[in-house]
C-alpha cells in the first residue's frame, strides 16, 4: 500500500502547527465560535449534543496496522475506550475534547494519519471499494487513482469553499462495493476491447434528502487525463451550484435542473482549457503510486483446501470470507456487528488484535468498508481457523456479512445533532431480533440500513430495507422503505407507508420477511422478489 | 468595508474608479472593476489588457465562486493586480494566493506579518496553480 514520503508528511505536520494554532486562538477567544466552526470542520472536529466528535480519515479505506494500533491508542487515552467505523471507511470518536483534539491530531500525525477534509463545503476523503487490489473480479486496482485524488483534493486552493460537502467514489470491478453512483462523482476504472484502461466518469449522484442516481457523463476518460477532468467538474459545480438553499447545494441538483447534456457539455469546454495549463501529474507519478499497490509475495504454493470440519468455523467462512485473485488466499470480513451490539463499534482491544491480525496474517494491510465492517484483504485460507479463533475470543466472529445482522445504521440521536430518531437501539432490537443466524442465513443476503434523519448518513435510501427515522409531533417514528440497492444494480428504495414505532418497525420487517420466504422462487434475494412482486402484497402484509 | 489594503505586489496602487460589473458596458474606458459572485470573469477577458485592477468581492468567507473567478483571470493571462475585498479572513489566505490574488481588502484588519505567515503555511503544494509553484509531483519527478 502506499507509503508517505517526505512530501506527503510535511503536508499532514503542517496541518497539525496550523491547527493547534487554531485551537489556541479558539481557546483564548481570539477566534468566535463562528469563525472558528468553518476551521474545525476543516479538521473533521464537529460539536455533536454531549462533546466534540473527531472523525480521522482513512484514505479510500486502506491502512496498516501501525495505523490501527494508534487508532486504538487514541480511543482509549482521548475517548472512552472504543471508536466508531463510518460508512465513509473513516473512523469517529464521539467523546473528544477540543484541547485535546490538536494532540490527536500530532499523534495521528506520527503514522501518516490526520483528520483533512473529513467535514466542511470541500472535497472530502475519497472512498473506493474495500476490496481494492484483492477482489478476483477486479479489472484493474482503483487505489492508485484514489491516491492521486487524495493528493490532488488535498487543500485544493478552488474548492475549498464548494456550494457544499464533495463526495468522490472510485471502483475498478463489475460489482459495486462503493455505492459509486450514489456519490458526488463516482468512477470506474474500465478496460476497452483494445485492453486499453479507462475511466468511466459519473457525476451528480446523492443520498440526502434529495437521492440521486449518477448519470455516466464521460464514459471513457484516458487515465493520465484525470486530475483535468475533475477540475473542470468542480469548477462548472463551483461557479454554478446552487449557494441559495443549502438543501439544494449539492451537485446532483446542479445537474438535474441544467440537465446531464449541459453539465457535460460545460464540462468538456472548462476541461478543454484546463488541458491546456499542465495541471496533470505526469505518468511517472502514477507508476510511482503503482508500483507501492503492487501484489503482495503471495505464496504460490498456498493451498486452497482446508480442514472445514468445525461447523461454526465452516459457517464463518462460508459467509464471511470471499474468493481472492490469488489461489489459496481469501478475503476476510471482520463483522463488527455482533448480535445486539452498535453498528461499526470496536473497542480499543478490538482494534489492536484487527491490527496485530493484519501485521501476522495479512501483508499488514486493512480495509475499512462503508458497510462499517473491517476486511484483511490477503489472507492465506490455510490461517483462517487460526484467525477465526482469535476473532471469536474477541467477540468478533459473527458470521452475518450482508445478512440482515449486518446492519448499517449512523450515530442518530444518541451523537449526532443533526439526527430526528435514534438509530443505534433500533439496530440493536432488530438485530436481537434475528439474532439465530440460520434464519439470517435462510433469508439471505438483505442489506438493512438505517439513518436517524434525512442526511441519510445510514444509506437508507439503498438497503434493500432502509429505514429512515423522524420526528413526528415530537415522538421517534420510523419509515419503512424497500426496493434500494448500491450495486451495480443501484435503485432507490421507496417508502412502503406510514411510519411505526421502534417495536412497530421490527414487526413489520419481520412481516415483511415473512412475505419473502413464503414468496420467494429460486434463488432470490428479498430485493428480487420484491422487485418481481412489486409493493403491493408488502402493504398488504404490514398494515392489512 | 475596511480600509487596511494590503497589497503584494511593487507596482502603484490603482487610482482608477471601480466600476460594477453590471456597469461596465456603459463605461468603455474603465480599468478598475469590481466582481460579484454571480459575475461571469469570462466575460472580463475581452477586456484584460486594459484592466489594472480586479476586486473580486467576497460577501462571507464561505462563499467559493471567487476562488474560480480569480483563477480564471490569471489562467488567461490577467497581470494588473487582483485584489480579495470583504469578508476576507486570515485562514483563507493561503488559498487565496494560491488562485492568483495579490491584494487584501478584508473588513477586519490583518496585518501584513499574517498575511505573510499565511501564504507561508504550506512548504509545498500538491497542486499545480497560477501561482506558480511546482506542484509536489513536479518536485518528485524533476
Amino acid at each position: 500500500m502506499y507509503q508517505y514520503d517526505t512530501y506527503d508528511q510535511a503536508m499532514v505536520d503542517s496541518r497539525v502547527s496550523e491547527f493547534t494554532d487554531q485551537v489556541a486562538r479558539r481557546l483564548s477567544g481570539a477566534l468566535t465560535e463562528d469563525q472558528f466552526k468553518p476551521l474545525r470542520l476543516k479538521n473533521g472536529l464537529y460539536l455533536q449534543l454531549h462533546a466534540y466528535m473527531l472523525r480521522v480519515a482513512i484514505p479510500y479505506g486502506t491502512l496498516d496496522s501501525r495505523q490501527m494500533r494508534m487508532l486504538g491508542d487514541i480511543a482509549d487515552r482521548y475517548d472512552r475506550g472504543y471508536g466508531h467505523f463510518t460508512t465513509r471507511q473513516n473512523i469517529q470518536y464521539n467523546w473528544i475534547k477540543l484541547e485535546d483534539a490538536p494532540a490527536i491530531l500530532a499523534d495521528l500525525a506520527t503514522v501518516g494519519m490526520h483528520a483533512i477534509q473529513t467535514s466542511g463545503n470541500c472535497i472530502r476523503n475519497t472512498t473506493a471499494d474495500h476490496f481494492a487490489g484483492a477482489a478476483a473480479d477486479e479489472v484493474a486496482d482503483p487505489r492508485p487513482y484514489a491516491e492521486l485524488l487524495r493528493q490532488w483534493s488535498t487543500f485544493h486552493p478552488e474548492f475549498d469553499y464548494l456550494p457544499r460537502k464533495f463526495k468522490v467514489a472510485i471502483i475498478g470491478s463489475e460489482t459495486d462495493r462503493a455505492a459509486m453512483k450514489l456519490h458526488d462523482i463516482g468512477i470506474q476504472v474500465v478496460r476497452n476491447q483494445a485492453g486499453e484502461t479507462g475511466l468511466r466518469v459519473h457525476v451528480g449522484g446523492g443520498m440526502g434528502r434529495t437521492p440521486m442516481i449518477a448519470p455516466v457523463i464521460r464514459d471513457w476518460l484516458p487515465p493520465l487525463q484525470m486530475i483535468s477532468y475533475l477540475e473542470a467538474c468542480l469548477r462548472v459545480y463551483n461557479r454554478h451550484g446552487r449557494r441559495d438553499n443549502k438543501y439544494k447545494a449539492r451537485i446532483k441538483i446542479l445537474v438535474h435542473e441544467i440537465g446531464a447534456d449541459e453539465y457535460r457539455r460545460q464540462v468538456e469546454e472548462e476541461f478543454a482549457h484546463i488541458l491546456t495549463l499542465g495541471l496533470e501529474p505526469p505518468p511517472a507519478e502514477l507508476e510511482r503510486i503503482k508500483a507501492q499497490f503492487a501484489d503482495p509475495a503471495f505464496d504460490p504454493a498456498a493451498p486452497q483446501a482446508i480442514d472445514l470440519s468445525d461447523p461454526d468455523f465452516a459457517l464463518w467462512v462460508d459467509q464471511n470470507v470471499h474468493a481472492h485473485k490469488a489461489p489459496g488466499y481469501g478475503i476476510v470480513t471482520i463483522s463488527l456487528k455482533p448480535t445486539g451490539g452498535i453498528p461499526g463499534d470496536a473497542s480499543a482491544d478490538q482494534i489492536r488484535l484487527i491490527a496485530d491480525l493484519a501485521r501476522d496474517h495479512s501483508f499488514d494491510e486493512l480495509r475499512v468498508t462503508h458497510a462499517q465492517n473491517v476486511v484483511l484483504p490477503h489472507v492465506k485460507r490455510s490461517d483462517l481457523h487460526a484467525i477465526w479463533q482469535k476473532l471469536d475470543a474477541a467477540g468478533l466472529a459473527t458470521p452475518n456479512l450482508d445478512l440482515i445482522g449486518d446492519i448499517i445504521a449512523c450515530p442518530g440521536l444518541d451523537y449526532c445533532s443533526l439526527a430526528n430518531a435514534r438509530s443505534i437501539p433500533l439496530a440493536q432490537k432488530i438485530s436481537q431480533r434475528f439474532a439465530d443466524i440460520g434464519r439470517q442465513r435462510e433469508l439471505g443476503e438483505l442489506k438493512l440500513k438505517i439513518s436517524g434523519c434525512i442526511n441519510a448518513c445510514g444509506h437508507h435510501h439503498a438497503g434493500h430495507i432502509g429505514v429512515l427515522g423522524v420526528d413526528r409531533k415530537g415522538l421517534e417514528n420510523y419509515q419503512l422503505l424497500f426496493g434500494g440497492s448500491e450495486g451495480a444494480d443501484t435503485s432507490l428504495g421507496a417508502i412502503i407507508g406510514p411510519g411505526f414505532t421502534e417495536d412497530g418497525l421490527v414487526d413489520a420487517i419481520e412481516t415483511a420477511t415473512n412475505l419473502y420466504l413464503a414468496q420467494r422462487t429460486g434463488d432470490e434475494r428479498f430485493l428480487d422478489t420484491f422487485r418481481r412482486i412489486g409493493s403491493a402484497p408488502f402493504k398488504e402484509a404490514i398494515y392489512g | 468595508m475596511g480600509d487596511t489594503l494590503i497589497r503584494l505586489r511593487e507596482d502603484a496602487a490603482s487610482t482608477a474608479p471601480v466600476i460594477a460589473f453590471a456597469d461596465l458596458t456603459g463605461a468603455s474606458n474603465a480599468s478598475a472593476v469590481r466582481l460579484s459572485p454571480g459575475d461571469d470573469a469570462r466575460a472580463l477577458l475581452p477586456l484584460l489588457d486594459r484592466l489594472e485592477l480586479i476586486e473580486v468581492v467576497f460577501p462571507g468567507f464561505n462563499d467559493g465562486r471567487g476562488y474560480s473567478a480569480a483563477a480564471i483571470l490569471r489562467e488567461y493571462g490577467y497581470a494588473g493586480e487582483l485584489r480579495a475585498v470583504g469578508d476576507v479572513l486570515i485562514d483563507q489566505l493561503s488559498h487565496y494566493h494560491r488562485v492568483g490574488f495579490d491584494a487584501f481588502l478584508p473588513d477586519q484588519p490583518i496585518t501584513r506579518a499574517q498575511v505573510d505567515k499565511a501564504i507561508r503555511t504550506w512548504p509545498e503544494v500538491y497542486q499545480r496553480t497560477v501561482d506558480g509553484r511546482p506542484a509536489i509531483w513536479a518536485l518528485r519527478h524533476g
